[in-house]
């Protein structure tokens, strides 16, 4: 039980809005963590400062350290975008690229210098076969990935994230846009997924996070207020608050 | 008014339904005892009627719960509500039974009446009914402390089963044409004792109810550890 | 007001007003029909090969209108060379690049002015900055760089609107899976608004094309015997001729008739561009559809 992902007094300013306080945990390797708690909470940005896609928002600023395999990903001889290739993002609603399936999943490893076919068409047989996506689409792989159901785009976009080889993956409230048949497809990939990668799920569906998740932390206002097993979480909680919002009590 | 009205209801009428059937058990045994004692047969009666109705509530309970699980997903205290709700009414049920027959057996014992002022099986009696009602009261005011003291008033409960024995064992040796009053007195003093085992089992469900922790011994500490069941 | 007699008077209401929409739209379709049955009727009957293809003879009263036609040629492949590249990679600079709020307000103002200062100012801009300053003299370089001006406002307004157009999901998309900005803008940002920024490019060339006052003072000439020798030489010019034709000949019957003509190519030659946005839009359109 090593940690991958060490976020230590962690600070978020949208401008004067202090977004997250203070933040200080600490994520397992090969497991899958949930990010629960009210909207506006600071779930999603927690999440998306760690593959600082925080960044791109121009009034973001952010003070404190998130150490990954012991380098501080805010260091100023970090690459950005080698974070974002070992950090993987999975976003709420699936944004597939308007070109084929094939072109979908080869986009990464080419911009990271892959360009031999022959190894292009194996990542994608194989980052497809990991999204328990191949059997459904592998005679399709050049029509458009518009063509796909909702549920079928997101786990494009999984395979997607999965092609660039990377050693975490976020995901973003991944299953909000979809059914609960695609939902439950996704979910019962997460749990192969953490064998290979660690996966921090951010959702506002609190039985998700129950499903899915070996540990879960609950955020209330840009703090993080309780972390733990989420059999502890879900049954006694230590926090007042998080007993609370999870029994459906607050407001 | 906090969120989830339907949901916030049920629990509420759950937690009616379980201190009623709380207090029919209470009741029931309260009169059981008296009607051995008396050898009232209308009291028993009356016995009978009540272990139907704690019967029925067993029932309509564990339904109660199933669909609440079914349909509102409770979790942290409300799971831990649920269920422990399912589990002390199987202890109540089991404490009506009891009083069923014992107070099935002053119908037996009409004819040919107590000896020997019953041994000490009303001292025994007047002790399981307070603990009952300790159990029931501990559960209705969410009492800790009141569920901590059903251990010592156990080992009390303890000690006079065992020497209820001993003594009308001695006695039916004496007095052999008292046997077959003797072996009621026996299987009363029994059921008492394990009335009041079962009423430290639902002192020990209120713990866990209100703290969380599975205890198992007076000390409030785990017999079991293992960190899964932290 | 009883329910039903509320309902029909609202009704006729929604008739009448619907009726004035529907004659405001046949006027602007009717004000078309008379401008092109105008020109088509004076002019179509001067289309031939030797029109489009001869320079023209005997004082102009003859031959063709080859060299107006290869001058205003000339002068869109200056447009394209100049003002295409500067206003899209000026739009995506804008969007993707966000400067300052300050720079970008600044710019905006800038750029709806721009769009309409009148053209004849354009000309005269080109007159002090191109001709006498830059000494080009009255050239194609003179009147292609004015042209260019002109229309940049236009290319950088289409490619901004197009390139806005892109949803951002797809730049995170790109972003997290470790692109660069420029990979994000190259691969995704430019193919999937190339739809409109062509149609943007198409329409600022027809409009280009279609300028006489610019043209007029920076270079447009009204007699050349041969075609330009470079870029620095002056020109004949569709629009110019067009003037020249009805105003400045002696003989005013042949001269509006072949006006007229001259008209109806440059006409043509503008729904044709047209008629190729339209068509590239559509085809890109469907090509990155989301």
């Amino acid at each position: 039980m090593s940690t991958k992902i060490d976020a230590r007094d962690l600070n978020v300013y949208f401008g004067d809005n202090h977004a997250l306080q203070d933040v200080n945990i600490q994520i397992e390797e090969n497991k899958v963590t949930a990010i629960i708690g009210p909207s506006g909470c600071g779930k999603s940005t927690f999440v998306r400062s760690i593959n600082r896609m925080n960044d791109v928002v121009p009034v973001a600023r952010t003070t404190g350290q998130i150490v990954v395999d012991g380098k501080n990903i805010f260091d100023k001889d970090v690459d950005v975008v080698d974070i974002r290739k070992r950090i993987g993002m999975v976003f709420q609603k699936p944004n597939p690229f308007p070109k084929s399936i094939y072109e979908n999943i080869v986009f990464g490893p080419k911009i990271h210098g892959i360009r031999d076919k022959k190894k292009l068409g194996e990542l994608v047989e194989h980052s497809l076969r990991r999204a328990a996506l191949w059997d459904e689409i592998k005679d399709r792989m050049n029509d458009s990935a518009y063509g796909l159901s909702g549920g079928q785009q997101q786990r494009l976009c999984i395979a997607r994230t999965m092609a660039v080889d990377p050693e975490i993956i976020l995901f973003d409230e991944p299953c909000s846009a979809l059914d609960p048949i695609a939902t439950a497809k996704i979910e019962d990939l997460l749990e192969d997924l953490k064998k290979t990668y660690t996966v921090v799920i951010v959702t506002h569906n609190m039985q998700q996070a129950a499903r899915v998740a070996d540990k879960t932390a609950f955020f209330y206002l840009g703090k993080l207020i309780e972390y733990g097993d989420t059999k502890k979480l879900f049954e006694n909680p230590e926090e007042e608050l998080t007993e609370q919002y999870i029994t459906g009590r607050m407001g | 008014m906090s969120t989830r009205k339907v949901f916030t209801e049920e629990m509420d009428d759950l937690d009616e339904q379980v201190t009623t059937m709380a207090h029919l058990a209470s009741e029931a045994i309260r009169k059981a005892i008296k009607a051995f004692e008396t050898l009232d047969t209308d009291l028993a009666d009356e016995v009978d009627e009540l272990e139907n109705e704690i019967f029925c509530w067993d029932i309509k309970i564990e339904k109660h719960c199933m669909d609440i699980i079914a349909l509102h997903a409770p979790v942290a205290g409300d799971l831990r509500t649920v269920s422990t709700c399912m589990k002390i009414i199987t202890d109540l049920q089991r404490i009506g039974k009891y009083a069923h027959n014992i107070a099935g057996f002053s119908r037996e014992l009409k004819d040919s009446g107590h000896f020997k002022r019953m041994v000490s099986i009303p001292h025994q009696g007047e002790l399981v009914i307070s603990m009952v009602e300790a159990a029931v009261n501990s559960y209705v005011n969410r009492d800790v402390e009141e569920a901590r003291t059903l251990y010592d008033q156990d080992d009390e409960i303890d000690h006079l089963w065992n020497s209820i024995l001993r003594e009308t064992l001695t006695y039916m040796i004496e007095k052999p044409e008292r046997t077959t009053v003797g072996t009621y007195y026996i299987l009363v003093a029994r059921y008492l004792e394990r009335i009041a085992d079962h009423s430290v089992n639902i002192g020990e469900r209120v713990a866990y109810m209100v703290t969380g922790r599975r205890i198992k011994s007076r000390d409030w500490s785990q017999v079991c550890i293992d960190q899964d069941l932290e | 007001m009883s329910e039903t007699s509320n309902r029909s008077a609202r009704r006729r209401k929604e008739q009448i007003l619907f009726m004035s929409f529907r004659v405001c739209g046949a006027l602007v379709v009717i004000a078309l029909i008379i401008l092109l049955y105008y020109m088509f009727s004076g002019g179509i009957g001067l289309i031939n090969w030797e029109f489009l293809t001869q320079f023209p003879k005997n004082g102009m009263k003859e031959g063709g209108i080859f060299p107006a036609i290869m001058g205003t040629f000339y002068l869109m492949i200056i447009v394209l060379c100049v003002a295409i590249p500067i206003g899209v990679f000026s739009a995506v600079y804008l969007v993707e690049y966000q400067p300052s709020r300050m720079f970008s307000k600044i710019w905006r103002i800038a750029l709806h002015n721009l769009a309409g200062v009148p053209s004849v100012v354009y000309g005269l801009l080109g007159v002090g900055l191109f001709v006498y300053f830059l000494d080009f003299g009255l050239s194609l370089a003179a009147a292609g760089l004015t042209l260019s001006l002109l229309v940049m406002p236009l290319v950088i307004a289409a490619s901004r609107e197009a390139i806005q157009a892109v949803p951002d999901s797809i730049r995170e998309a790109s972003l997290a899976l470790g692109a660069t900005k420029w990979q994000t803008i190259r691969h995704h940002v430019l193919p999937y608004s190339i739809s409109g920024i062509m149609t943007g490019v198409i329409l600022s060339l027809s409009r280009a094309a279609g300028e006489t006052a610019p043209i007029l003072l920076t270079g447009a000439w009204f007699y050349m015997s041969t075609l330009p020798d470079s870029i620095f030489d002056k020109f004949m010019a569709l629009p110019y001729h067009i003037y020249m034709m009805a105003t400045q000949m002696a003989d005013l019957e042949t001269g509006r008739s072949i006006a007229y003509g001259t008209a109806v190519v440059l006409l043509l030659l503008i729904l044709g561009m047209n008629m190729v946005a339209i068509f590239i839009r559509k085809k890109y359109r469907e090509k990155y559809r989301w």
